[in-house]
């Protein structure tokens, strides 16, 4: 405390270079490495904490790494269950949420009623409407084919997807000084073309942050797909466990899982706190 | 009752839980739970996100550090992994007591577990929302304060938390109705929540779709109830000439 306080207290300019360069040398060490080093630091404590409960034992990091292409395999599914369900969600949430503001009633009521359904519904809720209400197979030009459990649930995960992308979206075009949507049509645009040429360019930068939370949500959610019985990540840490039935194992590994998704989240939460830092309105 | 019997005769849509009283009594303790689970947890949460924040505005490195390693952990990672986690990892090492029969009873049950991981969880969202509010703060308030010979804790609980509070409803409700769309994970652990019931109402009586649709409405209805009461809290609480013009 006193190391870093001390040149403040006599010149302050000097402090207001540390603190710059403290802030520049943050800034360099954040984003991936914090949160790598953080994830090591969380499972090395928690087998620590299993080694001094149970005795010593090396077996249980031999055990992990026996299983971490196992896990591997499953929590690639969760990404592409994740990016699945935020590209149709962006596609459809920027329709919907052009749909809000349309100047036309018929559009713009059941977008609203539909946005609030599924933004408010819990995630858990629609995925199970789509696990049993979705085909189990269709028929495309007289061909069969087989609907996968894990392409269903990334359906029902892109429903929420659309909804709040669809409110992002509202938010953003809204934002807009009403000065660019008047300026747009006395320039004789009208309003489809002052929304493609005008407004939604100009949400872009607005939207990206609120959009990579909404990622990160979204894979945050993927793991719900166990329990309708994907073969993801979690359903693939539980296979494991249970053939090794051995009770030690179970906080080592839930903390491995845990540290994987902070592995892939965390730096993108840093990227967009970043982005909303730069794009700020002050 | 007689009408939903109709409904189901006729209509062929079948809502036991409206005349069968086994399926109605199941139906009510799992809306009940999930009430329960979410007022708990909502309590909870926003206490423990008022803590960490009090922790990040002292001047002391170390409870900083913590506060920001445990909302970054709760915020980046999956809150089902999360659930099973405490459930099954810090679960297996609770001790556990003997019951009347003599049976292994867990000290803390699934909806213990539940409450904490729910809690600990939206609590993570909590502070963010809470530092947020209390950046907002303008400092020539808490000056002032300092001038009227207001102590450092005085001004933290009788000037910023009230100010920061108001300025964080908004957020605090959109993440207490996400909170609430949260309780459905307690599924996972076999809580016997409004999912879980219903759940096992349609695996007896397979009417999937109209039980599906029913618990739809009931949690839209939730999610109503709680954005209706805390924006009526936002209006009771809102200071004249302070905060956004609306």
């Amino acid at each position: 405390m006193t190391r870093d306080r001390g040149p403040s207290k006599f010149s302050p300019e000097v402090g207001i270079d540390l603190a710059g360069a403290r802030k520049r040398v943050g800034t360099a060490l954040n984003a991936g490495l914090a949160g790598v080093l953080l994830s090591i630091l969380v499972v090395c404590v928690l087998v620590l904490a299993v080694a001094i409960l149970h005795g010593t034992d090396a077996t249980v990091l031999a055990k992990l790494a026996k299983w971490t292409p196992f896990l591997a395999q499953g929590f690639l599914l969760n990404v592409v269950m994740s990016l699945i369900a935020i590209s149709a969600g962006t596609l459809g949430g920027i329709f919907l949420g052009m749909g809000q503001i349309a100047p036309f009633g018929w559009i713009s009521w059941p977008s609203k009623v539909l946005t609030q359904i599924f933004r408010n519904a819990p995630w858990l809720v629609l995925l199970f409407y789509c696990i049993f209400l979705l085909p189990y197979q269709v028929r495309i030009a007289g061909q069969t084919f087989v609907v996968a459990n894990w392409l269903r649930a990334s359906i029902g995960l892109t429903i929420p997807v659309i909804a709040n992308f669809s409110e992002i979206v509202r938010g953003a075009m809204q934002s807009i000084p009403s000065g660019q949507w008047e300026a747009a049509r006395s320039l004789g645009y009208t309003w489809r073309q002052s929304v493609h040429q005008v407004i939604l360019p100009q949400c872009i930068k607005r939207m990206l942050p609120p959009w990579m939370n909404l990622y990160a949500v979204l894979l945050m959610a993927t793991p719900l797909a166990s329990i309708v019985g994907t073969q993801e990540a979690l359903t693939n840490l539980r296979t494991a466990l249970q053939a090794e039935a051995d009770g030690r194992l179970l906080l080592p590994f839930y903390a491995y899982l845990l540290s994987w998704f902070f592995i892939y989240s965390y730096p993108i939460a840093r990227f967009s706190m970043r982005l909303e830092k730069r794009f700020a309105i002050h | 009752m007689k009408f939903f019997r109709a409904l189901h005769e006729r209509g062929g849509i079948n809502l036991t839980i409206f005349y069968d009283p086994f399926d109605m009594s199941r139906f009510i303790h799992g809306l009940y739970l999930t009430v329960v689970l979410f007022l708990i947890c909502a309590v909870a949460s926003v206490l423990l996100g008022l803590f960490a924040v009090a922790f990040l505005t002292l001047p002391y490195r170390v409870p900083r550090a913590i506060v920001r390693g445990y909302v970054a952990f709760f915020r980046n990672t999956p809150p089902l992994v999360q659930i099973y986690f405490f459930y099954f990892g810090l679960g297996a090492l609770v001790p556990t007591s003997r019951n009347a029969y003599g049976l292994p009873v867990a000290m803390v049950n699934n909806f213990d577990w539940a409450l904490i991981a729910l809690s600990l969880y939206a609590g993570a969202f909590n502070v963010e929302i809470f530092r947020a509010g209390i950046e907002a703060i303008h400092h020539s308030i808490v000056e002032a304060a300092t001038a009227l010979g207001y102590s450092k804790a005085a001004t933290f609980l009788h000037v910023m938390v009230p100010l920061a509070w108001r300025i964080s409803l908004p957020a605090l409700s959109n993440n207490l109705i996400e909170l609430l769309k949260t309780t459905t994970l307690a599924y996972a652990i076999g809580v016997p929540e409004l999912l879980y019931v219903s759940n096992q109402i349609w695996s007896d009586n397979i009417n999937t779709f109209a039980m599906m649709n029913v618990l739809m409405v009931v949690y839209l209805l939730l999610v109503g109830v709680v954005a209706i009461a805390m924006h009526r809290w936002e209006r009771v609480l809102k200071l004249p000439g302070f905060g956004a013009a609306r």
